[in-house]
């Protein structure tokens, strides 16, 4: 019977290809368009560190001077040099790590390469356990190490393999700003995205290429990059921000258990008032402590534009889909003396509710399908544009999922309510009349 | 024509009919959002940059290690490109106007000891930075060489406490002036910085658009007599007629390169490819509004050509329309209001409303004229013949 059904589908839609093509069409640019914007907003909304994040947590505490306190207001996003080393030696979570991001001078060996800067960060030796860094080669650098400002490094996967070939690097010599540093570490396959640790530098996009001990980048002066937020006389250039009241540091702490975050939290109170009582912070303590995914909803990391086209796609859609159901219907009524004559016969109303059903279904899913390919399109298209996440843009099989299913349900959506419409066709009307 | 038995028939497809009410209407709501938010986009590419904009070229280099003669380098560096032929004006910067990448921002007050800030102002520095960024003076003057301060000197006195060390004067645009003084002359007015660290207005500039976070006020500047140097982060700008830019990009490239070998290039664009890099992502959005206000506008015609139910076309598509084009005004509103809290955007203006009305009736005109004329030009006998 589906066979036969098919057929009469197919039939009825070729004797009007103008109007079939027009409903696939729609469709297949509702779909597609809609498919597109959802799979970058899937994309840039993600957990960067699945498994963990929920375990991560960025420490805010609030440094400034009383100069336009208002209650109720966020404290400082980042950290001061004197509050992270405070709290990094506290060590009353499971991990910590205090970091800021930089660019250096990598000086290559060989002579057929000129020297290059590349973004680095400057961290503590919990970043790499507690981000679950994998490793390549070697490993990270202890506590030990930062303590002693040790010229150790460890560099990304393609640094390795623009540098060394992608061999096994570690124990080799990396010379930056003119000051040898020792391999310790090659990264392996590790892309977070969003760059979460620290969004001032970017939000998406590629990592680091070196990193290295915070302390050895604050003995050789290595100028920081990022985010620099100065209150009261504060200011001073990227080398010299020690001392200043300014906080240009990102502080995130590993706290395993619900518990633990509430002890913590109080920890944080309970250091601004010793601060406060202290001389050195002069506004009640106002303290913040957000796991991973609230620290990217509250810094807004998806841009608003990825959001906009997204509504706008569903828009498109919406419309695409009232369209196709007007056309299928008028459509579906002009065969009323064709469908008469069937009832009269005596095809039952669900056999007829059925083929109209088949009917429908061919042109949502051929549109499911033209949405798909205009998907990949759209897609393709996304990852032209010179944004930082646009090698992101890709369909996953969950995505893909969500296409299949829409272009299903968006079909049957579009096909049940003409096709109950031409049922509920009194026959006798209809054949009295011709 | 008599349009109560139109209505007595479309009530009987009531189906079909708010099927098309609905297109009508969703169309209309969001094509009006949408070109109102092309306009903004628009808007926002127009901003005035203030500059001499088809004439600068910047050049960023960094050191490879500390420099401690840096600030010395900076003017061989700096006199070196005076001598290339065609180079007009040399400076340097700490920033470019609507160009990507970091700013440097500061609050100002009005009072010493006022609690909250008046405005968020950007800050240019740079040594003969207005003369090469082609700025026009419309009050007071611009910088005196005495007036200047290294970058350096002027940190120190500010983390030493010593006010004597750092600048003392500011130049400012007409827009920042007619914020902070409304109707009033700003020359020779005090403007605080920090806890409460007095500097002159000398001068006012027609523009000097901010590098980025426009929405802080897009022409809030200020510019500052202090010298700064490559390892601060500057960049060179060079002003030079805008045919010669390809050409003397290259030979400042060289020149810099013969002066000190061992520094890396970070950066070397005319402001012109800046400014295009800058607004890409307006553009593509703004194109990306216009092609799916285009595609609506045609799937919406070409439904209310289709599914005409009583081909009675011109006045039925009117009727259909117009209660459509009600529906979408008041979606439209709702859509602008979302708009508004959650995307920082304006009212949509009342001027949006009876356009967008008179496109889609349009349109729908147009959409059903076709298989209008055709169904009268069939002949009366072909007509009825079936009946």
């Amino acid at each position: 019977m589906f066979g036969y059904y098919l057929e009469m589908a197919l039939r009825s839609l070729r004797r009007n290809r103008m109007l079939t093509a027009l409903m696939v069409l729609a469709i297949a640019l509702g779909i597609g368009a809609s498919m597109t914007t959802l799979t970058v907003l899937h994309v840039l909304s993600g957990d960067p560190l699945p498994g963990r994040s929920d375990a991560l947590y960025r420490a805010q505490v609030d440094p400034r001077d009383s100069n336009g306190y208002e209650p109720g207001k966020e404290p400082m996003e980042q950290v001061s040099w004197t509050d992270g080393m405070n709290l990094l030696r506290a060590k009353r979570a499971d991990r910590q790590a205090l970091m800021t991001g930089g660019s250096v001078a990598i000086q290559p060996e060989q002579l057929a390469l000129d020297p290059f800067y590349e973004d680095a960060r400057f961290t503590s030796a919990d970043f790499f356990p507690m981000f679950g860094v994998p490793f390549q080669y070697g490993h990270g650098w202890s506590s030990a190490d930062d303590d002693s400002s040790a010229r150790v490094a460890v560099i990304s996967s393609e640094l390795n393999n623009k540098l060394f070939g992608g061999g096994d690097s570690t124990g080799r010599t990396l010379r930056m700003q003119d000051i040898p540093f020792r391999i310790i570490g090659v990264l392996g396959d590790w892309r977070p995205n969003p760059h979460f640790y620290d969004l001032d530098v970017k939000n998406y996009g590629e990592n680091e290429g070196v990193y290295l001990p915070l302390s050895t980048s604050q003995d050789l002066l290595f100028g920081h990059d990022g985010s620099n937020d100065c209150w009261g006389n504060g200011g001073g250039d990227q080398y010299h921000l020690k001392n200043a009241p300014c906080v240009w540091l990102q502080f995130w702490v590993q706290l395993d258990s619900p518990a633990k975050a509430v002890a913590y939290r109080e920890f944080l109170v309970h250091y601004s008032q010793e601060q406060k009582n202290l001389g050195r912070f002069q506004r009640p303590p106002n303290v913040r402590l957000r796991d991973l995914m609230h620290w990217l909803d509250y810094n807004m990391v998806v841009p608003d534009d990825v959001r906009l086209q997204t509504w706008l796609a569903l828009g498109f859609l919406l419309v695409c889909l009232v369209n196709t159901v007007g056309l299928m219907l008028a459509k579906f009524m002009r065969r009323a003396g064709e469908l008469s004559v069937r009832r009269a016969l005596g095809a039952s109303r669900r056999a007829l509710f059925g083929q109209l059903l088949i009917e429908a279904g061919v042109v949502g899913l051929t549109g499911g399908i033209g949405g798909l390919l205009l998907a990949f399109l759209g897609l393709w298209l996304v990852r032209q544009q010179p944004t930082g996440y646009a090698k992101l843009a890709h369909l996953d099989p969950a995505m893909l999922l969500v296409t299949f299913l829409l272009a299903v349900g968006a079909s049957l959506l579009a096909g049940l309510l003409p096709a109950w419409r031409a049922c509920q066709i009194a026959p006798a009307l209809q054949l009295k009349s011709n | 024509m008599d349009i109560l038995p139109i209505l007595s028939t479309l009530r009987r497809h009531k189906i079909t009919a708010w099927l098309l009410i609905l297109e009508i209407a969703l169309t209309c709501a969001i094509v009006c959002n949408a070109v109102f938010l092309i306009s903004q986009r628009l808007e926002r590419m127009r901003i005035p940059s203030g500059v001499a904009e088809h004439e600068l070229v910047q050049i960023q280099l960094a050191n490879i290690g500390n420099r401690p003669d840096a600030a010395a380098r900076a003017e061989t560096d700096l006199a070196a490109l005076r001598q290339i032929p065609g180079v007009q004006q040399a400076a340097l910067t700490n920033q470019l106007p609507l160009s990507s990448g970091g700013s440097w921002n500061s609050g100002v007050k009005l009072e010493p000891q006022q609690q909250l800030d008046t405005a968020n102002v950007v800050q240019y520095m740079g040594q003969n930075l207005l003369p090469t960024l082609g700025t026009r003076l419309i009050a007071g003057r611009e910088f005196r060489p005495d007036e200047f301060v290294d970058y350096a000197d002027a940190v120190a006195a500010l983390q030493s406490g010593n006010m004597k060390g750092l600048p003392q004067t500011l130049v400012i645009t007409q827009a920042l002036a007619e914020r902070l003084w409304p109707g009033r002359s700003a020359l020779g007015r005090p403007l605080y910085f920090g806890q409460g660290i007095p500097f002159r207005v000398i001068g006012v500039i027609a523009n000097l658009a901010r590098p980025n976070m426009l929405e802080k006020g897009a022409e809030y500047s200020t510019v500052w007599p202090i010298r700064l140097n490559l390892t601060q982060g500057a960049s060179y700008l060079i002003r030079c007629a805008p045919q010669d830019r390809e050409q003397i990009l290259k030979a400042a490239l060289a020149k810099l390169k013969q002066l000190d070998p061992r520094r890396v290039v970070l950066e070397k664009r005319t402001w012109d490819e800046a400014r295009y890099e800058f607004f890409q992502s307006d553009r593509a959005m703004a194109s990306i509004l216009v092609g799916v206000c285009v595609a609506l506008l045609i799937v919406t015609a070409l439904g209310a050509t289709r599914s005409n139910i009583l081909h009675y076309f011109q006045t039925e598509n009117f009727l259909l329309a117009t209660v459509g084009i009600g529906l979408g005004m008041v979606l439209s509103f709702g859509i602008n209001l979302f708009l508004m809290t959650h995307y920082e955007l304006p009212r949509l203006p009342a001027i949006y409303f009876p356009v967008g009305a008179l496109l889609l009736w349009l349109i729908g005109q147009l959409a059903v004229l076709g298989p209008a004329l055709r169904a009268a030009a069939v002949p009366p006998v072909v007509a009825t013949r079936s009946v």
